[in-house]
């Protein structure tokens, strides 16, 4: 694909210009309000939080994160003027609204069981993905191009369709609701997008390098490991994050196979109440927590984005 | 030069003598490599998918695993097939897919012809365009469940401070007339930018000679647009407009969040069907036979999706 674009002659008037910037940017800013609020809400009071009208300006507070990370109590105000003095911040916000703090929510482990399936199961499908990829890159593999459709279009089906026999599958196994399971199951979900993206990263390695390396005497592994590898980095590096997102965001298989000890945060931050309703500064709070670490992985992904989401297609 | 010297070294090295260099036969090591992954997807997939298929004959209840199965033959798929509620859940599925790829497409393509013209700092605002479409649509989503909310929703507030109508009344979630908006303006939301990229790549593919001798000819602003622009980036359109189809037709985190198939069923979508046959209602059976004919109408646009994925990278 050719990358042409500038385009001299026929270049836009600066008038039309401006007028594409003020337009693009009016777009950017109104669709980054949601993230935004999201941001705001969880630095509300919760009485702030769903004041009329929404208040934009506010006194701003960690109520919202106190409450993300505790359980509390309702107490009568004689029981709460018995204790001694309020041991943090935490404390004695929560203190003043005539409660104390019972102990440590589930958001933290929820959200560790997010880290250990997104990561493991990220590992293991960048692992397989590498190896079919140089695989179906480097020989003639007999029906190649229907295995390659068949691996792609696991990646299609519907997940409900596939969580029925899954749920079957696992509670036969002992695999329901557990971290393995989830691993196993994201790394084949993962798998088909790590074999297409990395076969387009190391289709663009030029063979001559593992043939020099082979006359060297190197065997076809060693070639592999040596001057393969280091040149995929980037093409690697890209995938794992394609790979991590997709494990770091996804909700069906999380809601339907896992209910306690392995539950990730997705399906978990809707589930977080307070007294009367949705803790909307709560939710605020670990949805911000939650999604700060794919801001950061989108900034440095942007050059990649495109072929991420093609499956390696539209290269730029 | 090195490179080259191999190279000539390699071609000039006798097959056999050559075979022996490379130790591992390389049929052997292409399966070494490659079937890890075929045996994990077989694993994860396909024996499942094969277990559905017999399910899907039966009478089985997840819920009562030590019932006598029964072989009903394909009752399922007849029972399905005259089911009321299933049609209604396709209609919402396909009133649901029309709107979503319709707005994305009109809008992701307007962005990215208006990106295209490079203005200054078209950069870093397309990066920001970018960012709803990396996040969760579960988190995401339930969190426009509190921007929906009547009078202290902000998205709510704006509509009724524009409108003027009483913001109590502005009830995007539970309003039937309005639900099944509420969850494609979410949608459009989140996955214009998907579109918008793969638009303004096929924009940026397009080769400046071509609007050059147009020029030349004298060609007017509209007639390159639809002569030139439009067909040439057609390829990448329908690639994006495919893709979403696909994710958009067994849709189920944004609207399982957002509404849950309320009010009522009016935003039920397929796979919310799917969801609560399967996990609520535990007719395992049954709701196998609708996850095998989703499956194959999914596998079916999937296929189509390939055929124009090696079009686009035929360019």
């Amino acid at each position: 694909m050719s990358l042409t674009t500038a385009h001299s002659v026929v270049a836009p008037s600066a008038n039309s210009k401006r007028i594409a910037g003020v337009i693009i940017v009016a777009y950017a800013l109104i669709s980054i309000v949601p993230l935004l609020w999201i941001f705001a809400t969880s630095f509300k009071t919760p009485p702030d939080s769903i004041a009329y009208p929404p208040k934009i300006v506010f006194q701003p507070s960690i109520e919202g994160y106190c409450n993300l990370f505790t359980t509390r109590t309702r107490q009568t105000p004689e029981y709460i003027n018995s204790l001694g003095p309020a041991t943090g911040f935490c404390d004695e916000t929560v203190r003043k609204r005539n409660m104390v703090i019972a102990g440590p929510s589930n958001f933290l482990p929820r959200f560790v069981n997010s880290l250990i399936i997104a990561f493991g199961s990220t590992f293991c499908a960048v692992f397989l993905g590498t190896l079919s990829a140089y695989g179906f890159s480097r020989f003639k593999v007999p029906l190649a191009d229907d295995l390659l459709f068949f691996i792609l279009s696991t990646r299609f089906m519907p997940p409900i369709a596939v969580a029925i026999p899954i749920y079957l599958m696992y509670r036969e196994l002992g695999l329901s609701d557990t971290a393995l399971g989830m691993i196993l199951l994201y790394t084949a979900v993962n798998v088909s997008l790590a074999v297409w993206l990395l076969k387009g990263f190391i289709d663009e390695i030029p063979r001559e390098y593992e043939e020099a390396a082979m006359i060297d005497g190197y065997t076809r592994l060693q070639a592999f490991w040596r001057t393969v590898l280091p040149q995929a980095t980037t093409g690697i590096a890209a995938t794992a994050i394609f790979c991590l997102i997709f494990a770091w965001n996804e909700y069906a298989f999380a809601a339907l196979l896992t209910s306690g000890t392995a539950q990730t945060a997705p399906p978990f931050i809707p589930t977080i109440i307070g007294e009367g309703g949705q803790d909307w500064p709560a939710v605020a709070a670990g949805t911000t927590i939650f999604l700060v670490p794919i801001l950061v992985f989108t900034i440095l992904l942007r050059k990649q984005l495109l072929r991420g989401i093609t499956f390696g297609a539209v290269r730029k | 030069m090195l490179n080259r010297t191999a190279d000539n070294a390699a071609r000039a090295t006798p097959e056999p003598l050559a075979k022996k260099i490379r130790g591992i036969s390389d049929k052997g090591l292409a399966w070494l490599f490659i079937s890890p992954t075929i045996l994990l997807l077989l694993a994860i997939n396909i024996f499942p998918l094969f277990w559905a298929i017999y399910l899907s004959f039966t009478n089985f209840r997840a819920n009562r695993p030590n019932e006598v199965v029964k072989n009903l033959g394909l009752s399922n798929y007849q029972r399905i097939l005259g089911d009321q509620d299933i049609w209604i859940a396709m209609q919402t599925t396909a009133h649901f897919v029309f709107w979503t790829i319709l707005l994305q497409t009109v809008i992701g393509f307007t962005l990215a012809w208006l990106i295209d013209r490079k203005f200054r700092g078209h950069a870093f605002w397309t990066t920001i365009i970018l960012v709803p479409m990396m996040l969760s649509p579960a988190v995401v989503g339930n969190f426009w469940r509190f921007l929906y909310e009547p009078q202290i929703g902000l998205f709510s507030y704006v509509i009724s401070f524009v409108t003027g109508i009483p913001p109590t009344n502005v009830q995007m979630l539970s309003n039937v007339e309005l639900a099944p908006w509420a969850i494609i303006i979410v949608d459009t939301w989140m996955w214009t930018p998907y579109v918008m990229l793969i638009c303004l790549a096929g924009l940026r593919s397009i080769p400046e000679y071509i609007y050059e001798a147009a020029e030349v000819d004298r060609a007017s602003n509209w007639r390159q647009f639809w002569s030139i622009t439009l067909p040439m980036a057609l390829p990448f359109i329908m690639l994006a407009v495919l893709f979403r189809g696909i994710e958009n037709f067994k849709m189920f985190d944004m609207v399982n969040l957002l509404t849950g198939g309320g009010p009522g069923s009016t935003t039920e979508v397929a796979s919310i069907t799917l969801k609560r046959q399967a996990f609520e209602s535990w007719r395992t059976g049954y709701s196998s036979a609708f996850a095998i004919i989703l499956f194959v109408a999914v596998f079916g646009l999937a296929n189509i999706y390939v055929k124009a994925l090696n079009k686009v990278k035929q360019r």
